[in-house]
This record gives C-alpha cells, structure tokens and sequence, in this order.
C-alpha cells in the first residue's frame, strides 16, 4: 500500500495534468501548479474519493498546497 | 453600405462517416451508410435503436485528457471539427488580429449526456458529487468558448441554438457579422451528441424517427415511398469565414463564397412543417434576395431531407414552388440518407458538403431511394452522385420551433 503522501500526490499530479515529479510537498495547486478555481474543486472532490472521507467546504478552502492536503488527510483519517 | 464580401477558407468535420472532412466526402460520394445499431448504451427497450455514432475518434488528439473528461461528447466534436478548421484555413491569430476573429458555434441540445449522468449522481450519492465542471461542460456556448480561450479569439462569441437549424443559423448570423463589419474573422459551425437516452428516447416519444431497426443502413431514405421517420446522427461540423479581402491579402486558399443567407419561421405547429412548405420556400428566396439571384440560377440544393413523412414533401413542393419550371433541371439531395440527422450540427456538415459539391462539380447521391414518393418529382440524385455543372448552391436547414435557414454559396468570382 503506497504511503498517504505518494496517493495525494499521485491524485493532483492526474487532476491539474502535471508530472508526479514535479508535485512536491511545497507546491501550490495554484501559483505553481496552474490550477485554476474549478481545478481545486474538483482536486478535493478527488481526494474526498480516495481517502472515502468528507471534507467541509470550509476546510477545503484552506488545503492550498500539496503539503496542506497530506496533512489534513493524515489528521482527519483515523 | 455596400454588403462586405464573404468567403469560406478553412472546414473541418467529424461525421459517422469520417473524422475528417476528405474521409467523409470520399465515403458520400461513395453512397455509404454511417447508420448502425447503437452500443453506447442499452437500447433493448427503445423503439428506435439505430443511430449515427463516431468512430474511432480519439479526443486525446485535440485536447489534453485533463481537459477532456470535463466536457460532454459534443464539446469533443465541436472542439475537434474546430482544430481541423482553423488548420485547413492557415488563419493565424495575433495580437493585432485577436479582437476582430471571432466564434459563432451552437448546438441543438447540448450537454445533454452530462446533464443526464449528472442526475444519476445526484441520486446515487447526493448534490456534492457534481463536478465544478457540469455546468461549464454541458452549456452550449461552450465550444465557443474553449476554442476562443485557446485561440485568444476576442471578437463577438455566440452560440445560436435553433434546434436542426442551428448549424445555418451559426454560419448565416456570422457572415452578417463579418458583412457589417463587426469582425474579419469567424470560426463558425455546430456540434452535436444526442445519442443518449434522453435525447433517444424523446425523439422516438415524438414519433419522428425512424424505427427500421431490423435494417440500419436503410432507414434514412428521403422521399422513399418507404420512408418512416429520420436517424440522429452524432458529429460537428466548423468552417472558417473571412472578409474577402482579408483573406486575399494573408493569400489563403478560399473554398468558396458565401453569397447569400435567408431566415423564415412557419409559425404553424412545434415539430411539423405547413404542407406547402411556405416557411421553406420564404427562407430559400431570402437567400436569393441576400445575394441577388434569380432562381433558375440554382445548380444543386443540399435539401434538409430528414426522410420524415411531412418534412420531404413539404420541402419538395417548396423548391418547385421557388424554381418553377427550373425546378426541373435541379439537382436536390439529402446526404441525411448517409450521415443522419446531425440536429445542430447538421446545417454546418451539409453546408460543407455543397462547397465541396462546387469544388468537386458533383451532386452527391441520396441512398436508399428506390421508389420516390408519388408527391416528389425532382431529381433527388438517387443512389449514385452525378457529375454536374454547379455555379450556385442551396444548403437548407429546417428546425423545431418552425425555424428555417437557407445559405448560397457559389465558386470565388474576381
């Protein structure tokens, strides 16, 4: 089973159309992946599927870079 | 005022018969069928089964998969016939000719398999599984707008959607565009995918096609005694329209002029035409008026020819009411008979077949009419096409909603 890091960086490589080599934890969906509003929507609809949670609107507002995704998934999973 | 010239330089398709405009013209001019059974879904309980489908299209060749799997099947199509355009024509957009390029690209129904699957969502797992993208992928405008946030086209963008009538609809209103001189350029056509159960199931609700299942390749027939009823076909059709002189100045290759354009509406029923087919006859004689032609001058008429009970006699009647005793030396065809009923697409894929009846100097066939309705006595082109002098053509477009168009096209004269 790969680590909770490789699968969200697996998903936003396939989501924003980007190398998983280029997906670092530093990375911002938007300043340096070139994701635009919709593509961050339909990101966290994404990892809602893989990791079979729910994340509140409000929380997603704030998963902006890869490293905020781990982290929030890695927190809310039990 | 005087009018500003109109010319075709680039056209692109994606048909049942071909995912390129070559490719399709070779198969009609060959008199193939592009109807078969339909498989994209389960049609056991429809009385309609046959259809039009695209094959072998892969959307990985004009956009990247991301992009792609945001959008309904037409917006592919549209997307695709698009790119074909734009690249036939060698039209290059810059800084200085953005804002006066622009899109007029409609469709008949739009969406309509996303907005269904999106239902199914709904239903399965609640409203917060829709994609940000179901409205966006789904709206007709659409096409327009991808292929301009592509292209960095900037000038007007439009999406007429006037049922079957949309494609004539889309190329007519951006040739007034041009001719007024709100632009130099348009990018100009119609997509269609109504091949779903809802667009399947509605049609057949509607007693308006075809149900030859047992014989697919047969069942579009226009102004066969045996006809029963029209074939939804799947696809797009785009061309590229330009100022005259914009387009001999950058030396493009022009396809052909558009000389003239005509509306009418029968306000008469939603889904059937007057039997006189007035409103059709209105519309073909607007197109004459626009262009200033006198009937008789008329070589070859694309007929909207959906193989309908009412709609081919009506139209029949209309092009003999038009042309009088010329009516006799005509050539009328309907390459419905091969591709199907392209709804909003349709009127951009026939307007494409007519230039290149003038390019070529042939009037393709109409298949399957074995026996023509004791009402039609044109030569309807039956079976094989016929090698002809064609100086002008006709490319009728007839819609629910009694919404009609009609444009004329004729080789580049200097």
């Amino acid at each position: 089973m790969s680590s909770i890091e490789e699968r969200v960086k697996k998903i936003v490589a396939e989501q924003l159309g980007v190398k998983e080599e280029d997906v670092s934890e530093s990375a911002s969906f938007v300043e340096d992946l070139g994701a635009d509003s919709l593509d961050t929507v339909e990101l966290v609809m994404a990892l809602e599927e893989e990791f079979e949670t729910e994340i509140p609107d409000e929380e997603a507002e704030k998963i902006t870079t890869v490293r905020l995704a781990i982290d929030y998934i890695k927190e809310n999973l039990q | 005022m005087t009018k500003r010239r109109v010319v075709v330089t680039g056209m692109g398709m994606i048909s049942p018969l071909g995912n390129s405009v070559a490719e399709t013209w070779q198969n009609v001019l060959a008199g193939k069928s592009g109807i078969a059974l339909i498989d994209r879904f389960d049609v056991s309980e429809f009385t309609t089964r046959i259809g039009g489908a695209i094959k072998n299209f892969d959307v990985a060749d004009y956009m990247a998969a991301k992009e792609a799997k945001r959008f309904d099947p037409f917006i592919h199509y549209g997307v695709a016939a698009a790119e074909q355009a734009l690249s036939d024509s060698g039209l290059e957009v810059t800084e200085s000719n953005a804002q006066r390029i622009g899109t007029a690209i409609g469709s008949g129904i739009g969406g309509i398999g996303l907005i269904e699957s999106s239902r199914t969502i709904i239903d399965k797992s609640g409203p917060r599984k829709l994609s940000p993208f179901t409205v966006p992928g789904a709206i007709i405008n659409m096409v327009a707008g991808v292929l301009a946030i592509k292209h960095n086209l900037q000038g007007p963008s439009i999406a007429i959607a006037t049922a079957c009538t949309t494609g004539t609809h889309n190329i007519g209103m951006a040739a007034r565009m041009i001719a007024y001189g709100d632009a130099d350029a348009m990018l100009v056509g119609g997509a269609e995918m109504a091949t779903t159960p809802v667009g399947l199931g509605g049609f057949a609700a509607a007693r308006a096609m075809s149900t030859r299942n047992d014989d697919p390749q047969a069942a579009s027939r226009p102004w066969d005694k045996q006809r029963d009823g029209f074939v939804l076909g799947d696809g797009a059709g785009m061309l590229v329209l330009e100022e005259y002189e914009f387009a001999k100045r950058r030396g493009a290759e022009i396809h052909a002029e558009l000389l003239g354009f005509g509306m009418s509406c029968d306000a008469f029923h939603m889904t059937s035409p007057p039997e006189d087919g007035r409103g059709a006859q209105a519309a073909m004689q607007n197109a004459l008026n626009d262009a200033g032609l006198n009937a008789e001058k008329i070589d070859y008429i694309n007929a909207h020819g959906t193989s309908t009970v009412a709609g081919d006699v009506a139209e029949s009647k209309a092009i003999e009411q038009l042309l009088g005793s010329a009516a006799a030396k005509v050539a009328v065809s309907s390459t419905k008979s091969m591709v199907g009923h392209l709804l909003g697409a349709a009127g951009a894929v026939e307007a494409i077949f007519s230039i290149l009846a003038l390019r070529d100097q042939v009037a393709p066939p109409t298949i399957n009419l074995d026996e023509p309705d004791d009402a039609c006595t044109l030569n309807y082109v039956p079976n094989t096409a016929q090698q002809r002098n064609l100086a002008y053509v006709l490319s009728n477009s007839f819609g629910f909603g009694g919404t009609n168009g009609s444009l004329l096209f004729g080789q580049l004269q200097n």
